[in-house]
């Protein structure tokens, strides 16, 4: 074995000892480890397996797998550029090329003294106050070119990130429109003692009589998750709080988990004191690490309050706690099954499902996942009753729901309305006087056309887990569909072939009609990887992986068909658009006499 | 639906099964064929190369991870599910570098026996050619990655019958790699060995013994003499 430096060594033993050197942490200890080491060399991941008596081998996979852990020098500042189509939308392709320059760099490669790299990630969650980028996991927002060469000075001198000025770090709330959760007073304790005072099972009753279902994207109903979890066999139980937030246009989470988190704690509380579980997991995505300190000081506050720890609000036996622990970049650690995994110290991996996470999940026992937004709602069915929950909203979505708002508008920010609302009322209240299109859910959701303005936000018509991305007619949808199809390539797990394989054929296809080589035989092949990816993956990932695009390709399409060869055109001549003179000159503006509509399938 | 308990449709042929078994277990002891490639009767479901997808009721799954139940319909033998199964092989061929005509693997892989067996006639899609390390550190076994299919079952053998955990994948997505546990990464190295269970598992010729050449002429191997339709469950490597 190559024998470690005694540096690397003296950092590594306290690291490993605060998390009880439990391989279990792993993930944890590689995160600590690099913030003081700057990457995971060779000799670190061995030093690491050594100490936890692991094969360096389940090291390797944990640091490969998570983009925000290197096993190569990557300098001592970090940057990366929020990837996502709304921070592009808004100048983040120029303003990293102004940093490239500025810097002399290319992008991902390492400066020649050592000190700083250049490269994109997937979506921060900034998208309310972009473009933004990461500097070693911390998040700085509203970048302007000025603030660029200012960042590009602060790293030339190697001031240290505590020197930097610390409005670049400020992170807005944005709320635009507040309703049940984000308007309401709130006394802390108050829904705890409320569902003290119903006790286990009468809260459990509310819960069900409310039909609160989850906010995460799938809309399970919450009281059936809790309800098998608390009669699942297991000797312990576990309530996990999913801010792993990684859906693309998606940042009410982080707006919860910054302003609003005693509540989403109250409600784990609440969550461990009817299905019987004494510990409680925050899975924190490493884009929002800035939020760890704040987060960890409310727990403290909380437990002098005795509203967690033991005997909560004073009810012996009522005994709960919450860690925090820490994602370090994956969007398919969101999906549950990879998130327990992920929380057990090992890669990403999508679980073979069932078993349920409710009946074997984290340590193969009883464990609820459930999204930051779900669990502040359980404080308002606490409080008000269920009933009075299911008072508000749809017959199948009841409650209010938090949209996240970006794109092209006037405001973007959180908007919260009763479900049910209006596709078109959301535009009209965010300022969106162009729309052409909103990608709702997110990358994986649906791309809608202003024909479906009309519909509603509900499960029984578009679901969402909060994404609204909006698109101004000077928009480019191509751009978005490029945009997604290097996100799922990039994120796909790799476990399973045709999501491993097929997203990166997609991405490759998507890349050739960019480039101006793409025939209708490409489209064609788009349709068909459609098809495969969709229905034979393994996880949700690979099952929606495509859904934007395939919106796209078949909502719009002469998105598409203006960019396929053999068809007659110049770049940048919108010929439908130039027929429209003969159209009224003729008199006919049936479907065929659109080019678009015309075309062959 | 069939009212015999334990047995379930496939192809609408009854399947008898015993409770805990899975689709794909219970189908091949009863000498009905289900392509797959990761999962093996020694080891734990996988559940990763998709090749065993199935459609039950309506729902498309993995039938080396979906335990049998009374009275499913389960289709398998349709033109859909081998049009996708076609297309799922020609993914794994693209995505490594499958030089078959060189390969002393050939005629006794799964992954080209399958290709045959579902007449995969072409490779279809661009390759990836993706540079992939070679190890030949080990005195008896060499390691071409070239031909991994990202399976598995040398790592769950290697772990859960060797007890050695010589292997491992790591990297996410397209840069998902073989492992060596060992302090330089390298087989040689490493604990293995050749009488390992891990040594004699890779469905595909990514783990192959050294100095063994041809001992039989490609045209006359295992799969070259009976579709692998027929001989379910072997894919001990042969010299
Ligand atoms: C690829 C993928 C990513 C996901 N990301 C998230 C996420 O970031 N946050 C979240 O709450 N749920 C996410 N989910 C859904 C979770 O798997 C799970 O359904 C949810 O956390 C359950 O909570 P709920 O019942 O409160 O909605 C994701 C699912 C998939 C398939
Ligand atoms: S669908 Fe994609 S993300 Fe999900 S298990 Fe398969 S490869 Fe991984
Ligand atoms: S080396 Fe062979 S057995 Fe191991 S994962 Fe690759 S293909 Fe499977
Ligand atoms: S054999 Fe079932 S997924 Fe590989």
């Amino acid at each position: 074995m190559t024998e470690t430096s005694e540096t690397t060594d003296s950092i590594l033993a306290p690291i490993i000892a605060h998390y009880g050197g439990d391989p279990g942490n792993l993930l944890q200890i590689l995160r600590d480890a690099q913030e003081a080491l700057d990457w995971l060399s060779p000799e670190t991941q061995g030093a690491v397996a050594r100490r936890l008596d692991i094969p360096v081998t389940r090291v390797a996979a944990v640091v490969r797998f998570y983009t925000h852990l290197y096993d190569t020098p990557r300098g001592k500042y970090r940057v990366l550029f929020s990837h996502n189509i709304t921070d592009r939308m808004a100048g983040s392709p120029a303003l990293m090329a102004h940093m490239l320059k500025r810097l002399k760099l290319k992008r991902g490669v390492v400066s020649d003294d050592g000190l700083v790299s250049v490269g994109k990630t997937s979506c921060t969650g900034m998208c309310d106050q972009g473009p933004a980028l990461l500097v070693n996991n911390r998040a700085i927002t509203r970048l302007t070119p000025r603030r660029i060469d200012e960042i590009c000075d602060l790293i030339r001198a190697r001031a240290p990130l505590a020197n930097w000025p610390a409005h670049y770090f400020r992170v807005e709330d944005n709320i635009e429109r507040a309703d049940m959760l984000l308007g309401s007073a709130y006394a802390p304790g108050e829904a705890l003692r409320a569902a003290i005072a119903c006790g286990p099972t009468g809260m459990m009753a509310e819960m069900r009589k409310s039909n609160l279902r989850g906010r995460g994207g799938a809309g399970f109903t919450t009281a059936v998750k809790w309800e098998a979890c608390r009669d699942a066999k297991g000797d312990e139980r576990y309530i996990v709080c999913n801010a792993d937030e990684g859906e693309p246009g998606t940042f009410k989470d982080r707006v919860l988990m910054q302003s609003f988190s005693e509540r989403v704690f109250e409600g784990m509380a609440i969550a461990g004191y009817v299905t019987g579980a004494r510990k409680g997991f925050v899975y924190l995505r490493g884009e929002y690490s800035y939020l760890r300190a704040p987060l960890e000081a409310k727990l403290s506050e909380m437990r002098r309050n005795r509203l967690l720890g033991m005997s909560i609000c004073g009810v012996p036996g009522f005994d709960f706690d919450i860690v925090i622990h820490m994602g370090a970049g994956a969007y398919v650690c969101g999906e549950e099954t990879a998130l327990i995994e992920s929380l057990e110290g090992k890669p990403g991996l999508p679980r073979i499902r069932p078993p349920f996470p409710v009946i074997c999940g984290y340590n193969n026992q009883p464990t609820v996942v459930n999204n930051v937004e779900t669990l502040c709602k359980v404080t308002e069915v606490a409080i008000h009753g269920g009933l009075a929950y299911a008072g508000t909203g749809t017959r199948q979505s009841a409650g209010t729901k938090i949209i996240s708002v970006s794109g092209d508008v006037e405001r973007p920010g959180l908007y919260e309305y009763p479900f049910g609302v209006r596709v078109s009322q959301v535009l009209d209240d965010a300022g969106a006087y162009d729309a052409v299109a909103v990608q709702i859910s997110g990358a994986a959701g649906q791309c809608l056309t202003p024909q479906e303005f009309g519909r509603r936000i509900a499960f029984e018509d578009v679901p969402t887990s909060g994404s609204f991305m909006v698109f101004g007619n000077t928009r480019d949808l191509f751009e978005a569909a490029l945009n997604y199809s290097h996100f799922f390539e990039h994120e796909s797990c790799g476990f399973c072939t045709p999501c491993r394989v097929g997203t990166a054929l997609v991405a490759r296809i998507m890349e050739k009609i960019h480039s101006g080589h793409g025939a209708r035989y490409e489209f064609n092949e788009l349709t068909r990887l459609h098809q495969l990816i969709s229905t034979s993956s393994h996880c949700g990932l690979g099952a929606t992986a495509t859904n934007a695009l395939q919106d796209i390709m078949t909502k719009f399409p002469t998105v598409f068909d203006r960019r396929l060869i053999k068809r007659d055109f110049e770049p940048g001549f919108d010929l439908d658009a130039a027929l429209a003179r003969a159209r009224e000159v003729s008199n006919r503006d049936d479907a065929n006499a659109h080019l678009a509509e015309g075309v062959d399938a | 639906m069939t009212d015999i308990p334990n047995s379930f449709n496939l192809d609408g042929e009854p399947i008898p099964f015993e409770p805990g078994q899975t689709i794909l277990q219970a189908a091949l002891n009863s000498g009905h064929f289900i392509p797959h490639l990761c999962a093996h009767p020694e080891f734990k479901p996988h559940g990763s190369c998709k090749l065993c997808i199935v459609v039950v009721n309506d729902r498309t799954g993995a039938s080396c991870t979906m335990k049998a139940l009374p009275g499913l319909e389960v289709q398998s033998d349709t033109p859909d599910l081998n049009h996708r199964r076609r297309t799922l092989l020609q993914m794994l061929f693209v995505e490594g570098n499958h030089f078959c005509p060189g390969c002393e693997k050939s005629g006794n892989c799964q992954l080209q026996a399958l290709a045959y067996d579902l007449e995969m006639f072409n490779d279809h899609f661009t390759h990836f050619f993706q540079p992939r390390e070679v190890d030949a550190s080990h005195p008896d076994f060499f390691l071409d990655r070239n031909r991994c299919i990202m399976c598995e079952l040398c790592v769950r053998a290697s772990r859960d019958l060797d007890g050695k955990t010589v292997f491992g994948l790591a990297g996410r997505g397209r840069d998902l790699h073989l492992v060596v546990n060992s302090a330089s990464g390298k087989l040689g190295d490493s604990a293995f060995a050749k009488t390992d269970r891990a040594a004699r598992v890779c469905p595909v010729g990514a783990i192959l013994p050294k100095e063994v050449g041809f001992a039989k002429p490609i045209g006359e191997r295992k799969y070259d003499e009976t579709p692998i339709s027929q001989l379910a469950f072997t894919c001990d490597w042969e010299g």
